[in-house]
């Protein structure tokens, strides 16, 4: 995190950070040291707090420090879904044996930075940051993840990602992300993003795609184009109308352009009319991303289909 | 750097050693000139133990903080810094008031102020500096500082920048070249025309920015900063303090890469200012984002081309308007107007040039030198016409290239004629017949990279392959009269050579050449190289190749004074003269093997010293019309460009750059392909991510996270194909600078191999997405 000790035990960087600093080896002693601090700020992989703390636009006066809850490091199965451990690290999550349960969050996890980066950065972390161009929001958005949230007196309740995510609910003081129950579909799913470089980067879109055969559903979530992942849920029913699920399960292409452009107009619509009934062009840079967006919900689909 | 050494080298011709193999049978260590000598702080560097200006700690030291403009042009109402200096823990607050020199400064020309007074100029102008016992109290009082500011509207295009209210007492033109050569009535039958724009790069250096400060009991004041050219940063601080050139003294700590002027003034002037003032050690660290704000960019550059041709595709008259965006203060944009305008045809013959350059102030970030500025603009701009004439004549367009090659003895748009090897021809057929590398669809899918990355959602049937060329010129050391000149000393004692020259090694590898010259030319195999400081004779700033060329020509200049010093006495005793004597291993012998010594017998316990200088023939300044022999020498080089475009979602990645490079001679071939690829790849940066984005004036993202530097998987494979050694007479060694010459081109070669894939005309670098988007496709 970039803190450096000189010679005089001076460091460079936000020395008063963190008076105080527990690390609480289990759930409800997090939520209890949150519940009896409630000035304290909990970190988990701090790729995005540090940032802030180093950079003097945040002064936590006590952090709690999540890395040692072992509970929410890793995934149990739970009547056909997968309820994962808010501590998951990117990393673990890019390994095969995760990318065989949820293949697009894998995907996304591989994609999320620099080795640095996925080795410390976490799901829940990703959650709670909520940054638009967070990798794995948009599969846990097309997934429809629900979150379990721990609080206050070993209390459990829970919400759909999406809820959080638009900010229709907010964790209440004292709450903790714990879990993130994801339905394991068995059948493809796609996580495509673009960037400016070939390098790690920040996504300029992003397209997450899961088909789930058992409920005959195709979903699809475009993330880092708007604060929140956007669901083209028109698109979704059109497609999955299409789609003969009893047999090869294959769109000819003309089907997946379409899609594509539905896809992308939906979450990049054209400006209404004017009064005068003229309507103003999109910019080109917004064309552009529109175009993106269509290229990858188009390709997502094809490799989900293929 | 993604590129591997073990498959670029074997195609490196002409040279004595190959990267690879840093350890050659015969000797335990290589040694002398041509070899690939490993550098003596390498080990320390890479194992974090190197001592920086960062990890710098004096007795009582207090930590600076600099309070910078948040507006890029503003009158300064009042400045209150009552509260900041009753904050516990503050030593001092220093603003305008508190500069007992000349207020001003600057690197080409006097017009900065240490502190604004009344006028902010640009996002990030120092106003004010704290000193106190702790970094964040020092950050927290120069946040204390109450600036009331009167927010007046920013110059940002400098196409208004003629018309506008001056922003400064000197004006907003900084200077103006129209240069005129040859028939003005001369046209073609073949005419294209294109506007270019190229972007705001930053050199950011990657080791952070920081300096120490200090004070002296003769009322002077030591700095130990990172500088790049520590007399005239000494000049200038003396200046400023109003203190005599000799009481302040600049020590030179290890330079953590520079591929511009390292430092940012704007916090080392203010450091000696408050040791002086509290009479403590001061030091500061910048941080990433006052990195970005303070020190000078590469001119953002708007270019209109006007190219005629014969039906052959011979060139004609070319016509050009350059403007170069200075930002808010002058510093070297004069010196940059100069290359771009002199450079703005380009390594090929055309009989007739009118170019009109001008470099015009604005509010935007101050721009200055980043290495190849000016020629790196105009490249890009020139060779995207090149690629236009070929495509109006049919012509293949390294074919079109090929017809109008310079070589020695043509004559530049300046009227210079080109005396030095200028091999063009030979450089572009290196490349022209080098295997192009495999498709990916014959390669096997796994090893696939596509344009977005390993993980990104590249297609290969949405992937089209272009092959483009660049051909760039760049002058080597100072231009227009500049007096260049270096003084190298060496001593030699107990078996150990030492050379003491401020030539400062800012990552080119100064040091490892200093000791292969003294190496060759004393037979010492221990040299070391002794810290740059003030006290220490000039030798000019790290920059266009200088130290390989003056300094090491000091080097060896003295060097061979040594020699001459140790074996005169043997030579007088055997009575022959000392040029039938050689030093080898550290023994003496006679041509003829009669004699046979040591050179720690010879020395017999003595030192030996000797000081020399080296200074290059003188060149002139550009006279009214753009003419004079303004440039030393010139370097050029050669690259194609192989590309893969996603032509959906126009993302490019770069897979291969070719590059071949006149070099005059090879001194080190292991640092030789380090430069060359290191700057290939900050011109694939250019190419394709680099863009400091200023909308308003105002710097946005100023981290790494926003300004996207190439990674190692943006690094494209670079084949060094041919280094042709032609040497230059009048360079010491016949060696030419390598560095920027890469820099200029590759960025030329990538745009014009996205051409080639697209078909779209790519007249913007960096190269945005839509750019490269195929629509319709």
């Amino acid at each position: 995190m970039g803190q450096r000790e000189g010679a005089a035990g001076l460091t460079t960087h936000a020395p008063q950070a963190a008076q105080a600093v527990t690390l609480p080896g289990s759930l409800d002693e997090a939520v209890a040291a949150l519940a009896a601090m409630p000035w304290a700020v909990p970190v988990a992989g701090g790729t995005d707090l540090m940032t802030a703390v180093n950079s003097g636009q945040l002064r936590p006066a006590a952090l709690v420090g999540l890395g040692r809850i072992s509970e929410i490091r890793g995934w149990q199965y739970q009547d056909g879904h997968a309820l994962l451990g808010a501590g998951l690290t990117h990393a673990r999550m890019g390994r095969p044996d995760f990318a065989a349960l949820i293949p697009a969050l894998a995907a996304a996890a591989r994609a999320a930075g620099p080795p640095q980066i996925r080795n410390a950065g976490t799901l829940g972390g990703n959650i709670a940051t909520a940054a638009p161009t967070g990798d794995a929001l948009p599969v846990l958005a097309a997934l429809e993840a629900t979150l379990v949230i721990a609080g206050p007196g070993g209390a459990r309740r829970e919400m759909p990602v999406s809820h959080l995510l638009a900010g229709m609910e907010m964790l209440r003081p004292g709450e903790l992300i714990g879990y993130v129950r994801v339905p394991l579909l068995h059948a493809p799913q796609v996580f495509l993003k673009a960037t400016g470089r070939t390098g790690p980067g920040r996504a300029a879109a992003s397209v997450a795609l899961v088909l789930d055969p058992a409920r005959r559903g195709v979903r699809c979530a475009v993330g880092a184009i708007a604060p929140m992942p956007l669901r083209p849920l028109d698109a979704e029913a059109w497609v999955a109308g299409l789609i003969d699920w009893d047999g090869e399960r294959t769109l000819v292409p003309e089907a997946l352009q379409a899609f594509g452009e539905y896809v992308a107009a939906a979450c990049i619509p054209d400006p209404a009319p004017e009064v005068d009934g003229s309507v103003t062009p999109l910019p080109p840079a917004v064309l552009h991303l529109r175009r993106t967006v269509a290229a990858l919900a188009r390709r997502a689909l094809g490799r989900a289909l293929s | 750097m993604s590129n591997d050494a073990a498959t670029a080298t074997p195609a490196v011709t002409g040279t004595a050693g190959t990267a690879g193999d840093a350890a050659p049978a015969p000797e335990a260590l290589p040694h002398g000139l041509g070899v690939s000598l490993p550098s003596a702080d390498a080990r320390a560097k890479s194992e974090g133990t190197f001592p920086y200006a960062a990890d710098l700690w004096a007795e009582g030291l207090l930590w600076a903080a600099v309070l910078r403009s948040p507006h890029p042009h503003a009158r300064i109402v009042s400045i209150d810094t009552s509260h900041a200096r009753e904050m516990p823990g503050v030593r001092a607050v220093v603003t305008h008031e508190d500069v007992p020199g000349t207020p001003l400064h600057g690197r080409g020309r006097i017009d900065r102020p240490v502190f604004a007074s009344e006028v902010v100029r640009h996002h990030g102008e120092p106003i004010a500096a704290v000193a106190a016992d702790h970094p964040d109290t020092a950050r927290m009082a120069a946040a204390a500082v109450i600036v009331e500011y009167e927010v007046l509207d920013p110059v940002i295009d400098p196409e208004q920048a003629f018309e506008a209210e001056p922003l400064h007492p000197d004006g907003n033109l900084i200077r103006h070249i129209p240069l005129r050569h040859g028939d003005p009535e001369a046209s073609g039958e073949v005419v294209v025309e294109g506007q270019y724009r190229i972007g705001r790069q930053d050199p950011a250096p990657i080791g952070a920015e920081a300096g120490l400060a200090v004070p002296r009991p003769d009322g002077g004041v030591e700095l130990y900063i990172g500088s790049t050219d520590p007399h005239t940063d000494r000049d200038t601080a003396a200046a400023v303090y109003g203190l005599a050139p000799d009481r302040v003294k600049i020590v030179v700590t290890g330079v953590p890469g520079a591929t511009a002027d390292r430092e940012d003034q704007g916090f080392q002037l203010p450091l000696g200012l408050l040791a002086l003032k509290t009479g403590c050690p001061v030091k500061l660290t910048a941080t990433r984002e006052e990195s970005f704000l303070g020190h000078a960019h590469r001119h953002p550059t708007l270019l209109r081309y006007r190219h005629h041709a014969d039906a052959e595709g011979r060139l004609v008259k070319v016509e050009a308007q350059i403007l170069l965006d200075g930002g808010a203060y002058a510093d070297t944009s004069s010196e940059a107007l100069a290359a771009a305008v002199s450079f703005a045809c380009g390594p090929y013959v055309v009989p007739n040039a009118f170019i009109e350059g001008w470099v015009v102030r604005t509010n935007n970030p101050p721009s200055g030198h980043v290495r190849g500025e000016g020629a790196m603009q105009v490249c890009a701009a020139y060779e995207a016409q090149m690629d236009k004439l070929a495509k109006k004549l049919g012509l293949d367009p390294a074919e079109l290239r090929m017809r109008n090659v310079m070589s020695t003895g043509d004559v530049l748009p300046t009227g210079q004629s080109v005396t030095c090897p200028a091999p063009v021809a030979e450089l572009l057929e290196a490349v022209r017949e080098f295997p192009l590398p495999a498709l990916p669809k014959d390669t096997p899918e796994e090893e696939w990279l596509l344009p977005g990355g390993p993980e990104g959602a590249g297609e290969p049937g949405a992937v089209r392959r272009g092959v483009g060329y660049g051909l760039g010129m760049v002058h080597m050391l100072g231009a227009e009269g500049a007096d260049e000149v270096s003084t190298a000393t060496v001593k030699v004692h107990d078996g150990i050579a030492t050379v003491l020259c401020a030539a400062v090694d800012t990552g080119q590898g100064f040091s490892t050449l200093a000791r292969q010259i003294v190496q060759e030319t004393l037979g010492i195999d221990e040299v070391h190289i002794a810290q740059v400081d003030t006290d220490q004779p000039p030798a000019g700033a790290g920059c266009r190749g200088r130290h390989t060329w003056v300094s090491g020509g000091a080097v060896e200049r003295a060097a061979k004074m040594v020699r001459t010093q140790l074996l005169q006495p043997l030579a007088h005793k055997f009575g022959m003269s000392t040029e039938l004597l050689q030093i080898t291993d550290g023994k003496i012998t006679s041509y003829d093997g009669v004699l046979s010594t040591t050179v720690a017998e010879a020395l017999d316990g003595k030192e030996l010293w000797a000081t020399a200088q080296c200074r290059p023939h003188p060149t002139e300044p550009l006279d009214g019309a753009g003419q004079g022999d303004a440039f030393v020498g010139m370097a050029f080089c050669a690259i194609r460009a192989v590309v893969d475009v996603d032509i959906e979602l126009g993302s490019v990645r770069v897979v291969e750059l070719a590059i071949a490079q006149d070099v005059g001679r090879v001194l080190n071939p292991a640092q030789l392909a380090a430069r060359i690829e290191a700057g290939v790849t900050q011109g694939v940066g250019i190419a394709l991510t680099e863009n400091l984005r200023t909308p308003r004036g105002l710097i946005r993202h100023p981290d790494l996270t926003g300004y996207s530097l190439p990674t190692a998987l943006d690094a494209p494979d670079i084949r060094i194909v041919k280094l042709v050694e032609e040497r230059d007479v009048v360079a010491p060694f016949g060696a030419k600078a390598a560095s920027a010459v890469p820099v200029v081109t590759s960025p030329a070669a990538v745009a014009s191999a996205v051409r080639a894939a697209t078909g779209r005309p790519v007249n913007r670098l960096p190269i945005r997405p839509q750019a490269a988007v195929v629509t319709g496709a």
